[in-house]
């Protein structure tokens, strides 16, 4: 079946067999290989991405129902070679150890802070609480998080000089 | 894993969905939000020849309000029945209930009905819907035709439910500023619930007016606890009265036993998370 999806500012048309999923065809046909693959129960969520601007487990979808949706993966947050706050974050905080749940991770956090602008830790947390980090990091995953937030905040944002704050769903 | 092959349909209204699903026969599966179906198909613990796909349905999505009901549609996302202000206004126990499901990115993808459907002992919606009466609106090839929810859950993932009907929509009955709460117990985060108690009271000058407690993976179906509705009713809304009643929680009861507990474990489960249910509710 054809299906085309916006996947990171970049329209794709592509043949694709039902079954795929939608992790699959990102990592295989459009080399996307940012996003990765955890597990095979739909527990982890390292392959989280947003599909319309909402997170998901890209696991857990066929490509064929991404068919005209826009996609963003961990590959399209930085802009001009800057890295999205809130990836800046996580690498400031020493948010990861071994780095596998990293894309998932973020991807998850954009999504909660969208929700929640200043969320307290214990959001954070239960915001989280479909990714999974095997080296348990999650100290410092959630301090990133905690820290992204500000970094977001309007106020900080005219420090930046960031395109990507805040907009770059 | 990936799943084995399979043909696709995506229907955009629910007279075509029906059809193809008719012409489809019974080794055709209903794809909702997939987040119960495409783990199944992954590990290939199913292998349905067809999948049709409700997720351009325009028709099933939403909720609304419809005199004294709510009617939620079989596909609003848990996501966005949590939000929802009629459902949070009318019916908050189904918005306590849905926000414990699974993890948020399960709640973009996964559905109100496609739970219901699905009929999962353990899955948090079948008995909070029981709870409060709720009616199954379900479409096949010779029409509509309504089911109680107390007729529509039959057994381990097994609903009254045609092979070649859809759920279409999911009628509420209001319960506008009833106090709720849903007590879920289970081990780690967005794994099922062992055991979970959904509790609605409605409180009138102290004195508690209307009960409706439902009961998680305490059966193959989920399960109303009518002992303790009974002990609630008319009394007043003390903690003495609150914990008496919680103690009837497990009557009338079958609970399994798994890796998770044995019946008995359930059964003190159920009473304490009932206990806890209530004060929670009535505490606000």
């Amino acid at each position: 079946m054809r299906v085309t999806m916006v996947v990171d500012g970049v329209s794709y048309t592509d043949e694709v067999e039902p079954r795929t999923l939608l992790v699959q065809h990102l990592r295989e046909t459009l080399g996307k290989v940012g996003t990765v693959v955890g597990c095979d129960t739909s527990n982890c969520g390292s392959c989280t991405v947003h599909v319309d601007g909402h997170s998901v487990k890209s696991c857990s979808m066929l490509a064929v129902q991404a068919d005209g949706c826009e996609i963003t993966t961990i590959e399209g947050l930085a802009r001009d070679g800057q890295l999205h706050p809130v990836q800046q974050a996580f690498h400031d905080n020493h948010a990861l150890q071994c780095g596998f749940c990293t894309p998932g991770m973020i991807m998850q956090a954009i999504d909660l802070l969208a929700d929640d602008p200043d969320p307290d830790e214990r959001t954070v947390r239960h915001g989280l609480e479909g990714n999974l980090c095997r080296c348990t990091g999650y100290q410092n995953i959630v301090r990133a998080v905690q820290d992204a937030a500000h970094r977001l905040k309007p106020a900080a944002q005219a420090d930046r000089e960031h395109e990507a704050v805040g907009g770059g769903e | 894993m990936i799943p084995s092959a399979f043909d696709y349909a995506r229907p955009s209204t629910v007279e075509e969905a029906v059809r193809t699903l008719a012409e489809a026969g019974e080794d055709a599966k209903v794809l909702a939000g997939g987040q119960s179906l495409l783990p199944v198909l992954r590990m290939r613990l199913a292998a349905p020849t067809m999948i049709v796909d409700l997720g351009r349905v325009p028709e099933l999505r939403g909720v609304r309000e419809d005199g004294d009901n709510l009617v939620i549609g079989a596909m609003t996302t848990h996501y966005d029945v949590a939000r929802d202000h009629l459902v949070q206004d009318h019916a908050s126990l189904i918005a306590r209930a849905t926000e414990t499901v699974a993890d948020p990115q399960v709640r973009h993808r996964g559905t109100f009905g496609g739970s219901l459907a699905h009929a999962d002992p353990a899955g948090d919606l079948p008995a909070v819907a029981l709870a409060l009466g709720a009616v199954m609106v379900v479409e096949g090839p010779s029409g509509r035709r309504e089911i109680p929810a107390a007729d529509f859950f039959v057994d381990y993932f097994t609903t009254s439910l045609a092979p070649d009907e859809l759920l279409v929509a999911v009628v509420i009955p209001k319960h506008t500023g009833w106090l709720s709460h849903y007590e879920k117990f289970n081990r780690v985060a967005q794994a099922w619930s062992i055991v979970a108690v959904g509790v609605s009271l409605q409180v009138s000058g102290g004195t508690i007016a209307g009960a409706r407690v439902g009961l998680t993976n305490m059966a193959s179906v989920p399960v109303r606890a009518v002992a303790v509705e009974q002990a609630l009713i008319g009394q007043s809304a003390g903690a003495d009265v609150l914990r008496a009643a919680a103690e009837h929680a497990a009557e009338g009861t079958s609970p399994g036993t798994d890796g998770n507990g044995d019946a008995e474990y359930r059964s003190q489960l159920a009473r304490v998370l009932t206990g806890r249910a209530l004060a929670i509710a009535v505490g606000g």
